[in-house]
């Protein structure tokens, strides 16, 4: 059920369970000495160590090999404003960083928005109708791995203007997790709950509402999660392809006006904000599955 | 006519070709008010009889009826409770049992539900349980959640499918006392399931063995003579208890090896 179908499910998933581990491992701490240096290393020191290795190949690189990679320090410098002033709005194309991510934001929350909007109901019919799983399942399977960079031309041909075509690629990208996990969520609904339903003789959409959609919650979750983890993903296509404003738009951007720096300040900026979606995502997914484990 | 009567219900399952019949023609009367309990093997079709009765599956031959109208499919006249509880796990002890009352008496006034819950929440003792969700509840407790959800229907029949099965001795025990005095108070007729003789003995009017599958028939009903309330400890040393005690098992450990016991159950 957690099946990630996607690169950054795996990854996701990688960083689920390191956590878990640290956690098991300051447990342990409490019980005896030697170990609590163990806890402690695990949780701080071993990041440390590969966040500095990471920054010192970095600056190698930009003062050996790659003289227009800047240095750390430099990124650092000439982001500062960005980062310091990070809501303030200096002029269309030159916004604090925070300002950029709250665009991007916004429109991964109307694109997401319609992804759920359309997949769920398919995959309600994907997972309930066996003519309907037929007919539409094979063209699912391939249609799901296009890349956005392919969505995106056919939605300015469809729509003509760039902003619809943004929120058709983002939707139609990040809609097949859910579309997939809502289908395997209503599939999976014990039995037991269906003969409750069916000796109060409840109605198609009383089952529906009251039976089925509650019990395939938790998969349907793992499916939201994962969309908007696909979502934020293509964000940034989108944006360089189409100039809208937000992190992606600045990052191309800055590549044209050669401000090296910005790039590697947009990509962190997308990595922590993609983090945090997923953590948060996954701390209510965790609290729905304790829920309605009987 | 018996109150609830099947007769000649047939029914198999499997793919065509390689159909296993688990019940060869059943002949059941059960009187209104009765307390009857089918014991047999597990797996020998016990869960498909109350399916049936149920109206979750359809006989491939044969006709159940109850009062003289034929069975076709679920009702709220025949409640159901399953061994597993079968409780929704994101509802509340009182939703659990609202979902039933509000779907069976859509015409009531919402107090007059509201009261008909709270009535059953105290009827098995869980008033103080009824804001918590089924994972919260020992098993115990669950399965008294769902019998409440059922008599909650005010059924005309009870079906109660293995409904101790899951929960270890004490709290059977404790829960059989528990029907016991449920069923004294509304004399609801019942059909219990059950792998458990005495569990049988303790309960019902009359027990009736089914034969081991498949091709499971119901064999001669022992009728249970004995005054309520019925107390576990004398039990044990009562000539009648012990009398219907060694007739079931002679039939259950005698069927089924071959040729199964044929005669059909007495329909009263």
């Amino acid at each position: 059920m957690n099946s990630s179908r996607s690169p950054i499910g795996d990854r996701l998933f990688f960083f689920g369970a390191s956590g878990k581990g640290s956690g098991r491992m300051s447990d342990a701490a409490a019980l005896s000495r030697p170990r609590t240096g163990a806890g402690w290393s695990r949780t701080w020191f071993l990041p440390l160590i590969g966040v500095g290795g990471l920054l010192a190949l970095w600056a190698l690189t930009s003062a050996l090999f790659s003289p227009n990679l800047p240095s750390p320090l430099k990124t650092w410098e000439v982001s500062k404003p960005y980062l310091l002033n990070p809501f303030e709005k200096r002029g269309e194309l030159d916004q604090g960083i925070l300002r950029f991510t709250g665009y991007s934001l916004w429109l991964v929350a109307k694109g997401y928005g319609l992804a759920l909007l359309i997949g769920i109901p398919i995959g309600l019919l994907l997972g309930l109708s066996p003519l309907f799983r037929s007919s539409f399942d094979p063209i699912i399977q391939i249609l799901r791995p296009v890349s956005p960079l392919a969505w995106l031309p056919l939605g300015l041909v469809l729509f003509g203007k760039s902003a619809p075509a943004a929120l058709f690629t983002i939707a139609i990208c990040a809609m097949w997790p859910t579309v997939l996990n809502t289908a395997l969520g209503v599939r999976s609904v014990p039995q037991d709950y269906l003969n409750v339903a069916k000796v109060l003789k409840l109605s198609r959409g009383k089952t529906l509402f009251k039976v089925l959609l509650p019990a395939a919650l938790p998969y349907m979750f793992t499916g939201f999660r994962l969309s908007l983890g696909i979502a934020w993903l293509v964000i940034v296509a989108v944006e360089m392809l189409t100039g809208a404003p937000g992190v992606g738009g600045f990052l191309w951007q800055e590549y044209n006006s050669l401000i090296y720096e910005h790039i590697i300040l947009c990509i962190l900026t997308i990595g922590v904000v993609g983090y945090i979606l997923d953590r948060a995502m996954y701390w209510v997914e965790v609290r729905l599955r304790a829920e309605s484990a009987s | 006519m018996s109150y609830l009567e099947l007769s000649g219900v047939r029914k198999s399952f499997g793919p065509a070709g390689a159909r296993t019949e688990v019940l060869s023609g059943i002949d059941l009367g059960v009187e209104r008010g009765e307390f009857v309990a089918i014991v047999g093997y597990s797996g020998s079709g016990k869960s498909t009889l109350i399916n049936l009765i149920g109206g979750l599956l359809s006989p491939d031959a044969g006709r159940i009826s109850l009062e003289g109208k034929p069975v076709s499919g679920p009702g709220h006249d025949r409640a159901v409770v399953f061994q597993n509880y079968s409780l929704l796990p994101w509802l509340t002890v009182r939703d659990n049992i609202a979902l039933a009352v509000d779907q069976v008496f859509p015409g009531w006034t919402r107090q007059r539900r509201e009261d008909h819950v709270q009535h059953h929440i105290d009827l098995v003792r869980l008033t103080e349980a009824s804001r918590k969700r089924p994972h919260e509840l020992s098993g115990g407790m669950r399965q008294r959640v769902a019998l409440a959800r059922a008599l909650s229907m005010t059924p005309r029949v009870l079906l109660l499918d293995e409904p101790l099965g899951a929960l270890d001795a004490l709290t059977r025990a404790a829960l059989q006392h528990e029907i016991e005095r449920l069923w004294s108070e509304e004399r609801q007729t019942v059909v219990l399931i059950t792998n458990d003789v005495d569990e049988g003995l303790l309960l019902a009017d009359r027990i009736i063995p089914l034969s081991r599958g498949p091709g499971a028939v119901l064999g001669p009903p022992v009728p249970v003579d004995l005054a309520r309330p019925r107390d576990r400890k004398a039990l044990n040393h009562d000539a009648r208890f012990k009398a219907a005690r060694a007739e079931i098992f002679r039939y259950l450990l005698g069927s089924g090896r071959k040729e199964p016991a044929r005669e059909p159950a007495e329909v009263r």
